[in-house]
This record gives structure tokens, C-alpha cells and sequence, in this order.
């Protein structure tokens, strides 16, 4: 492992806690009825997407799941946008339109929040068909699950971008089940990383509750990519501390198992390594606990304050409003 | 057509070339992509030569995953190209569905007005050719009910020309229907051909006593019926819709005004199909207008089946039309 740098390493911390107080804020959100319809929580996966994001620049592209809300804080849409979108507000990133599964967000090349399991990777894969014929030198990141592994769309995905060998990374989050369905019931080979060999594609496998090793593997990919190599596979093994959703009973896995993942916490990990390495001390924890509160408790007062959208605008942008007569 | 216009012969496959290679020529943005294109020319040789001319690069041939090259065909849009995806059939268009109505269809509106989606799907459509259940479908009106689609349906040589490069200029999905069976169809074409608008049904042949809406390989079928009963004196207004969404009311509902009665050929089936759309829509904007119920003619409710005279049992045919039409006619 490399030397940890005491300010890249407290940033990346301070994005996983914030990715957890929002989440947390959200579930509560969700109970007192501000949020409605699907919420996916991502509580226990953060080094995920946050280690893979610092090695992101601003010009790469982002395909996420219908379980996004840290991906899209990683890449660095606000807080205020998220919430407010998840409120059904105006003044949400799609303007209410998407909800909390169809975060999208120009600015940032953050293309959803897609809800259509593997439904996002063909779209990356033509993302990065467009860098590559206009001749740019970025990289369109995919999240997806282990669920979308069994998806026609992965294996026709992984066969296209290597084929043409488009800069994509292809970015596994396995948390072991297909939303209540563990991987040894829907996987006749549950390595997802060797899967990248019937492909021709480089692939590799990493602790994702492991922040800094996510960072040092899709560091790894990245290199790889923008080198020209092709596209690249790595699966990060996590897990999902809560339910698939608000309507999970979680009959499907023992208390036991999830408690001895949360042994595992990302966020304790990177602390205590910190710790342990004299750069971190208990006040700079809670400086950074307060500092997150503040931007979450900013962005409900912020999503409270939001308005809703005319409902004559209901029909805008089902087509473009710049087309020509 | 004024008489300085130089015209030429040339077959419906040839305009779609043309339309092609013009595109291609003009922006950079465009390529072709899909299951052979390139290499083998086409499935219907639409494209054959154009991989010698313009490069793999961009008439890219692609595997066998409907889903896949459709939904790369919108990530490049959304990433600046201007793409044409070629489906061979529109029954392997199912295997894109999801694409094509869960993404393509959905992604400007989902996004709030952020993301559009300039891509432009063709694929081969219609019976008439014993391909049997699989390859011979008229899905375009299943298509025509998905919102944040253009659903495009040339017959003409004119329209097979000039809808491509202004479906490309489109900012939204738009999908081109080309009937299999009009591919070999030969007929006149300005030298000048060009770019046609997309929003307009055409009156093809003016008449007083009945309207026939109707769009794609019928149409011909329609006016062969309006030359046979313009013996009897009756005199038939046949209505090309060539867009079927969003459809050109105004056209068709004129055209009612003055005929009051009305016949729609449809190649696709009857039930929950354009035909109803449009009877509806009839019903809704015209219903005083009517002498007479609106009437159908459509594909028997069955998959097309092999054999030939079965194939053409099903389907709309000169001879039904005509008895249709004669029957109002005798009605008052």
C-alpha cells in the first residue's frame, strides 16, 4: 500500500461520511413521507464509489444504477440537488422528473441513474464510441451490479467495447445479491472478474470496502485505458448494510452475516488507518462529522424550501423545445 | 415538378442509398451502424459500396445484439455523433425494445430537459415477401404509442430521398420504417432530390367522395383501388400519412370534411392498433362530419403466416379495398 497523503485521504473520507449522513437523512426522509417511490441505499458501499470518482477527471463520463445518490455525490453534484430532486422539487437536478433512481447531471457528465438492470452499459459503451471516433482521450466509468452480470446487455456490452477497444471502464459493484437473490443462486461461475477473459479484456477483483484500494485498482484500470488498451473490467467485492429497499424484510440473509460486514465498515477502515498512522485525531473527526451535518441538514432545509413545477409544464421535453419548425 | 427538373428512374433501395451517402458526406457526426452494413452490403443491399467509400469506422458493422448496438447507437448520440442504426427487421427490434422505449424514449424527459437523444433508427418493415411470423410484422404503430418518439413511414421515392437528413436534424429519436416489399419499387426521381419535411400526411391522389388513410406499402395498394373504382365515378382522396407520430390531424380531418366518409388501410392489426387511434381520433374531431361509421381494413389478427396465398389472405389487398369502398359507396 502506498504512503497515505493526510489531505487526499481526509477528502476522501469526508466524501464517504457525507454519502452516509445523506443516506441516513434520506431513510429518515423517506419515513416521514418527503420521499416517496423507490429509495436504494448505498450505506456500507461508499469506498466504492468514492475511490473510483479520484480517479475520475471532470471531462470522463459517469453511467450509474438506480442506486446512485454516492455516486453522484462523489462526482460532486450537490447535496441540495440530490435532496431536492428526491423531494420532487423544481429545484432537483431533473427537476422532480427522475426521483432518487434518475440522478442526471450535465455538468458533471453524470448520465443517470439508470432503473433497467444493465440497461446503462450499452449506453456507456456509445459514450465512449463518441470519444473515440471524434478523437477525444476520456473515459466513461459504468457502475453496475452483480445482478447485471446475468443480463444480456453486460455480456453484449463487454463484447462491443472490447471488440472496438472503447475506453470504458467497466465498474462491478458486487454486494453479493441480485436485489434478495444471493450470486450462488443466479451465477453458475460467480468470479465476475474472470468473466472479462471470454472478452479479451483485462480484469481484476478488489476489496471495496477498502477505499484506498479501490482508488490504487481503478488507478490501475484507468491507466490502463487511457493508454489506449481497451476497456477494463474490475469487480469490487462490498456490501449493502441495509435492504435492497424501504420494502426489504431481508429474509434472504442472516443478522450475523450482516454484522460481521459491518466489522468491515468502509469508513472505520480509512479512519482508523488514519488513526493508526498518527495523521487523524478524534477532534479532526469530529470537525469533519460536523462539517458533513451541516451540508446535509443544508440540503433538506434547502429541498424544503424547493417548489414544485407548474403542472402545465408536465408535457416539456418529451420532445426538445429546440427543434426546428 | 416543374419541366426544368431533370429526373431519372431509380428504385426506392437506390434513394435510400443516396440518403445515406448524402449524410454521410455532409457531417462527420454521421455513421452507419448494424448487422451487416458493411462487409455483406446491407441485409436488403441498401448499403451495399458504401463500406469502400466511407471506411468501417463508419459503416460499422456490428454483432448480433439488437440490444446492444441500439443502445450504444444512444450513447454516441448523447455523446455528439449522429448515428443511424439499421435493424434488419422490426421483429429483431424487440430485442431493442427496452432501449429504444426505457432509454432512448425517455432519457430527455427523465432528465429534466438535460440529455436529448439525436439518433436515427431504420429498419425494414412489413409482410408480402413468405418470411413468415418472425421477419414480417408491422410493429410501427406499437411504436407510434411511445411518447418522445418520431415514428417515420416513407412510401414514396420522394420521402425515401428527404426523410433521413431531416430525421438527422432532429434532436429526439426518430425512427424510419422502410416496408421490404417497396425496396425493388422503381419510379421517378428529381435529380435534385432532397431533404423532405417530417411533419405533414400528403393528399396523394385528390378526390370528392371517400378519404383512405393510409401510409407505407399500402398506399400503393389504395391508389390501385381508387384507379379501378374511378370507373364507377367514384372518386377516392387517398391520404399518405408518412408520420405517424406525432400524426398530422389536420390533413386527414379536412379531407373528411369534404368527403364524409372514410376508410383506413393499415397493415398493422385492428385491435389497439393505429387504425383505432386514428377512428378515434375521427370519432373525437369529425364525428358530424360522417355519413357513414368509420371503416378498417387491416392485417387479419394473426401471426403472417409462410405460404403464399395464406400471406395474402391477411393482408390488406387491392381487391378488399376496392369492396370496401364500393360498399360505402352503395350506403349513401
Amino acid at each position: 500500500m502506498t504512503t497515505l497523503d493526510k489531505k487526499h485521504a481526509t477528502r476522501l473520507l469526508r466524501q464517504m461520511l457525507l454519502i452516509r449522513r445523506f443516506e441516513e437523512k434520506s431513510a429518515e426522509m423517506y419515513s416521514a413521507t418527503k420521499i416517496r417511490g423507490f429509495l436504494h441505499l448505498y450505506i456500507g458501499e461508499e469506498a466504492v464509489a468514492v475511490g473510483v470518482m479520484a480517479t475520475l477527471t471532470p471531462e470522463d463520463a459517469v453511467v450509474a444504477t438506480y442506486r446512485e445518490h454516492g455516486q453522484a455525490l462523489a462526482r460532486g453534484m450537490s447535496a441540495d440537488s440530490i435532496m431536492a430532486e428526491m423531494f420532487g422539487k423544481k429545484e432537483g437536478c431533473c427537476l422532480g422528473r427522475g426521483g432518487s433512481m434518475h440522478l442526471f447531471d450535465a455538468a458533471t457528465r453524470f448520465y443517470g441513474g439508470n432503473a433497467i438492470v444493465a440497461g446503462g452499459l450499452p449506453l456507456a459503451v456509445g459514450l465512449a464510441l463518441a470519444d473515440a471516433m471524434q478523437g477525444r482521450k476520456r473515459v466513461t466509468c459504468c457502475f453496475f451490479g452483480d445482478g447485471a452480470v446475468a443480463e444480456g446487455d453486460f455480456h453484449e456490452s463487454m463484447n462491443l467495447a472490447s471488440l472496438w477497444r472503447l475506453p470504458v471502464l467497466f465498474l462491478c459493484e458486487n454486494n453479493l445479491y441480485a436485489m434478495g437473490t444471493a450470486l450462488r443462486y443466479t451465477q453458475a461461475n460467480q468470479d465476475i472478474a474472470a468473466k472479462g477473459a471470454s472478452y479479451n479484456m483485462a480484469s481484476a477483483v478488489v476489496d471495496g470496502m477498502d477505499v484506498i484500494a479501490v482508488e490504487e485498482a481503478a488507478n490501475i484500470a484507468v491507466t490502463h485505458i487511457r493508454s489506449g488498451q481497451g476497456p477494463y473490467l474490475l469487480e469490487c467485492r462490498t456490501y449493502r448494510f441495509r435492504p435492497h429497499s424501504m420494502f426489504d424484510t431481508e429474509q434472504y440473509r442472516t443478522k450475523a452475516e450482516v454484522e460481521e460486514w459491518k466489522q468491515r465498515d468502509p469508513i472505520e477502515l480509512l479512519a482508523d488507518q488514519l488513526t493508526g498512522a498518527g495523521l487523524f485525531s478524534e477532534e479532526e473527526r469530529q470537525t469533519l462529522e460536523q462539517d458533513v451535518a451541516v451540508e446535509v441538514e443544508d440540503s433538506v432545509a434547502f429541498a424544503e424550501a424547493g417548489t414544485w413545477e407548474a403542472v402545465e409544464d408536465l408535457t416539456r421535453f418529451v420532445y426538445s423545445e429546440r427543434r426546428k419548425a | 415538378m416543374n419541366q426544368q427538373t431533370a429526373v431519372r428512374t431509380t428504385t426506392y433501395r437506390e434513394a435510400v442509398r443516396e440518403a445515406l451517402c448524402e449524410a454521410l458526406r455532409r457531417d462527420e457526426r454521421v455513421f452507419l451502424m448494424g448487422e451487416d452494413v458493411g462487409h455483406y452490403g446491407g441485409c436488403y443491399a441498401v448499403s451495399k459500396g458504401m463500406l469502400t467509400e466511407f471506411g468501417p469506422e463508419r459503416i460499422r458493422d456490428t454483432p448480433l445484439c439488437e440490444s446492444g448496438f441500439v443502445g450504444v447507437g444512444i450513447g454516441a448520440a448523447l455523446g455528439g455523433m449522429r448515428p443511424i442504426v439499421e435493424v434488419m427487421t422490426v421483429n429483431f427490434s424487440l430485442l431493442a425494445l427496452d432501449q429504444i422505449v426505457n432509454n432512448a424514449a425517455t432519457l430527455l424527459h427523465m432528465s429534466g430537459g438535460q440529455f436529448n437523444v439525436p439518433l436515427v433508427i431504420r429498419m425494414a418493415t412489413g409482410a408480402g415477401k413468405q418470411l413468415a411470423a418472425q421477419h414480417a410484422h408491422s410493429f410501427e404503430g406499437w411504436y407510434a404509442h411511445i411518447p418522445g418518439i418520431r415514428v417515420l413511414s416513407p412510401a414514396t421515392l420522394e420521402d425515401a430521398r428527404g426523410m433521413l437528413w431531416t430525421a438527422l436534424e432532429d434532436p429526439d429519436p426518430v425512427l424510419i420504417f422502410e416496408n421490404n416489399t417497396l425496396y425493388n419499387m422503381e419510379g421517378i426521381l428529381a435529380d435534385d432530390a432532397g431533404p423532405v419535411e417530417i411533419d405533414h400526411a400528403r393528399v396523394r391522389r385528390p378526390g370528392r367522395d371517400i378519404t383512405l388513410i393510409t401510409y407505407s406499402a399500402s398506399l400503393f395498394k389504395s391508389l390501385d383501388a381508387a384507379e379501378i373504382v374511378v370507373k364507377d365515378g367514384i372518386e377516392v382522396e387517398v391520404i399518405d400519412l408518412r408520420t405517424l407520430r406525432p400524426l398530422d390531424d389536420a390533413t386527414y380531418i379536412a379531407s373528411i370534411a369534404k368527403t364524409h366518409r372514410v376508410l383506413i388501410v393499415d397493415e398493422g392489426w385492428r385491435s389497439g392498433g393505429l387504425s383505432a387511434e386514428i377512428s378515434a381520433r375521427i370519432t373525437e374531431q369529425a364525428f358530424y362530419d360522417l355519413d357513414l361509421p368509420v371503416e378498417r381494413l387491416c392485417t387479419a389478427e394473426v401471426p403472417i403466416p409462410y405460404a403464399g396465398h395464406m400471406e395474402e389472405a391477411a393482408l390488406p389487398q387491392v381487391d378488399k379495398i376496392v369492396a370496401i369502398i364500393r360498399r360505402m359507396m352503395d350506403h349513401g
